[in-house]
């Protein structure tokens, strides 16, 4: 792999951004008002339950783990999309580029864009709401560290399903993380779901963080295997999304669809 | 000798039997983009110049034994049920400019699709440089460039970023070096900070040319470069890409619907029609040896043959 082409891939994202305040401010801004909105619904419940839970660990946690895996998905998502809309494959796959250095240039565009994300979200929940992730001891790495390979994952599955289906597809990826939502027990434990929705939620690595999160909560010990478990299935994902994407690649030079990729030539 | 005046002095530069220029006349208006500052000659002139320089690469070429630049064995491409590229055999020498010509449809840019690597061939081979293609196509590639109306670069970058990502992704060494020289080579010196996509054709168009040749490449492809820009500019870039062959020894595939540049430029010429080379040779003396009176005339013939061909089905 070479490092320069993978730079040239984050360097065109970074321009971009540098010249387009509207693509800047989404990092930071959907994020924020989602903390804001749920760190006040915490303090209304955690006002009006008078139970021993405290909702802004449980609740405005989960939100905000759950923006962090929603923006590493879309950090992908929109460094392709940049290219669908821009119509560049073509000067960018008749290059030497190979498509391992293609797709970790996106990788490391949506580490530097979520991180930035993350820490806004940190700030704000701390500051405004007395959210810290110290309360969540150790385990809080593997829990970041699940959703992001999660993230990635979906990010680049998404980016093979438009490559294959067209940007008029793009519909088709922005509900994803709200489509896994359900099963993935952000808001509630896995527990509460009928037996279909729980064989679901046990394929999808961020239950696993989410149940993990509210063991902590409640004083139990760390459940370190389980983690270990939700890794495993998210580095899984990861290298399928990554063979999907480069399976779809190769059709698309089979076929010719590189070389005229357009809404009107893809449907 | 004066800019009008083709003609030059060549000799054989070395033992190796390459044969490089010691002396030539600025043939071409520019080699530059900078507006020149004595009036520029007409474009028969013009024309008669390059067309003289293609002459003199042509007998001054190197050797047959030397290895090809571009080596394409048997390609072959099929789209449902149409055969778009039908067997085809040709190779680009060092030095040398092939013209790749035909009616639309003929296969020509799905040719050059698959000598970029975007489009797999269903069979066949192609070598850039004795570099398999499709063993190792980033190695490949790193020594091609091309150019294309059909692919813009990102109009949402500047002149400059495009001209850094791709020289980025081209490994180019020194390449704000490199960066300086091409802005002022194509007269984008003071576009440098504005986005491509502001640009007007012709500028988007040395903007194209100017990322073709960051890597100074080996093999430079070329799909109609002069489409929809002012024949003032059409033929700075012939003059240009001339200039480019004859200084170092790489090879460009040029396809063009216009046959008085074909002819202008192209040392050989290669007509494509239902995706088979129908016809190749010299471009100056192709229409005597098949009855026309000029290249556009063998073009109209042809083009007019592969129609009727076309028409039964």
């Amino acid at each position: 792999m070479n490092l320069t082409r993978v730079a040239a891939i984050v360097l065109r994202q970074f321009y971009l951004m540098r010249g387009s305040p509207a693509r800047v401010f989404p990092l930071f801004a959907w994020v924020a008002l989602d903390i804001v909105l749920w760190g006040f619904i915490t303090r209304y419940l955690n006002g009006v339950a008078h139970a021993s839970v405290d909702f802004v660990p449980a609740l405005l946690g989960a939100v905000l783990l759950w923006d962090f895996l929603t923006r590493v998905m879309q950090g992908v998502t929109l460094a392709f999309f940049e290219d669908v809309w821009s119509r560049n494959f073509l000067n960018f796959f008749a290059t030497p580029l190979r498509i391992s250095e293609y797709l970790a240039g996106l990788i490391v565009t949506a580490i530097v864009t979520s991180v930035l994300g993350l820490l806004v979200m940190l700030l704000l929940a701390r500051a405004a709401f007395g959210l810290s992730f110290l309360s969540y001891g150790l385990a809080i790495a593997p829990f970041l560290l699940v959703l992001f390979v999660s993230g990635i994952g979906l990010g680049v599955f998404g980016s093979a399903l438009v490559l294959r289906l067209g940007p008029a597809s793009e519909w088709l990826i922005w509900p994803i993380p709200t489509l896994i939502a359900p099963f993935a027990g952000v808001f509630y434990p896995v527990d509460v779901l009928p037996v279909w929705m729980r064989a679901v939620s046990r394929v999808l690595p961020p239950s696993y963080v989410f149940e993990g999160m509210r063991a902590i909560i409640a004083g139990e010990p760390t459940p370190w295997g389980a983690l270990l478990l939700g890794a495993g299935l998210a580095a899984a994902y990861l290298v399928l999304a990554c063979a999907a994407f480069a399976g779809v690649y190769r059709g698309a030079i089979r076929s010719g669809l590189i070389a005229r990729y357009s809404a009107e030539t893809v449907s | 000798m004066g800019p009008e005046q083709p003609g030059g002095l060549w000799r054989l530069g070395n033992d190796a039997g390459v044969k490089q220029r010691v002396a030539v006349a600025d043939l071409a208006p520019r080699a530059r983009w900078s507006r020149p500052e004595s009036p520029r000659p007409s474009r028969r002139a013009a024309n008669e110049a390059l067309a003289s320089r293609a002459r003199m690469r042509y007998e001054n070429r190197v050797p047959p034994s030397a290895p090809p630049i571009l080596a394409v064995e048997g390609l072959c491409k099929s789209f449902k049920s149409v055969r778009a590229v039908d067997n085809v055999t040709f190779h680009v020498a060092p030095g040398e400019i092939v013209g790749l010509v035909g009616p639309n449809g003929a296969g020509k840019t799905t040719t050059i699709s698959m000598i970029l690597g975007v489009l797999e061939a269903a069979s066949g081979r192609i070598e850039i440089e004795g570099v398999d293609l499709a063993l190792d196509r980033s190695r490949a590639l790193s020594r091609t460039n091309f150019a294309a109306v059909y692919a813009p670069l990102p109009g949402n970058l500047t002149v400059e970023q495009n001209l850094r990502v791709f020289g980025m992704i081209y490994a180019v060494e020194k390449l704000s070096a490199r960066i300086e020289e091409l802005l002022s080579r194509y007269d984008l010196t003071r576009h440098r900070a504005t986005k491509a996509g502001l640009l007007s054709s012709g500028e988007q168009t040395r903007l194209g040319l100017a990322k073709a040749m960051l890597n100074r490449p080996r093999l430079l492809l070329l799909d109609e470069p002069t489409a929809s820009i002012d024949p003032s500019s059409a033929r700075d870039i012939r003059a240009g890409i001339a200039d480019f062959v004859d200084s170092g020894h790489c090879g460009v595939l040029w396809t063009s619907h216009n046959m008085y540049e074909v002819e202008a430029v192209c040392d050989r010429v290669l007509f494509l029609s239902h995706g088979k080379i129908v016809l190749e040779g010299d471009p100056k003396t192709l229409p005597q040896a098949h009855g026309a009176a000029s290249l556009d005339d063998l073009f109209v013939a042809v083009a007019h043959e592969a129609s009727q061909n076309r028409a039964p089905r």
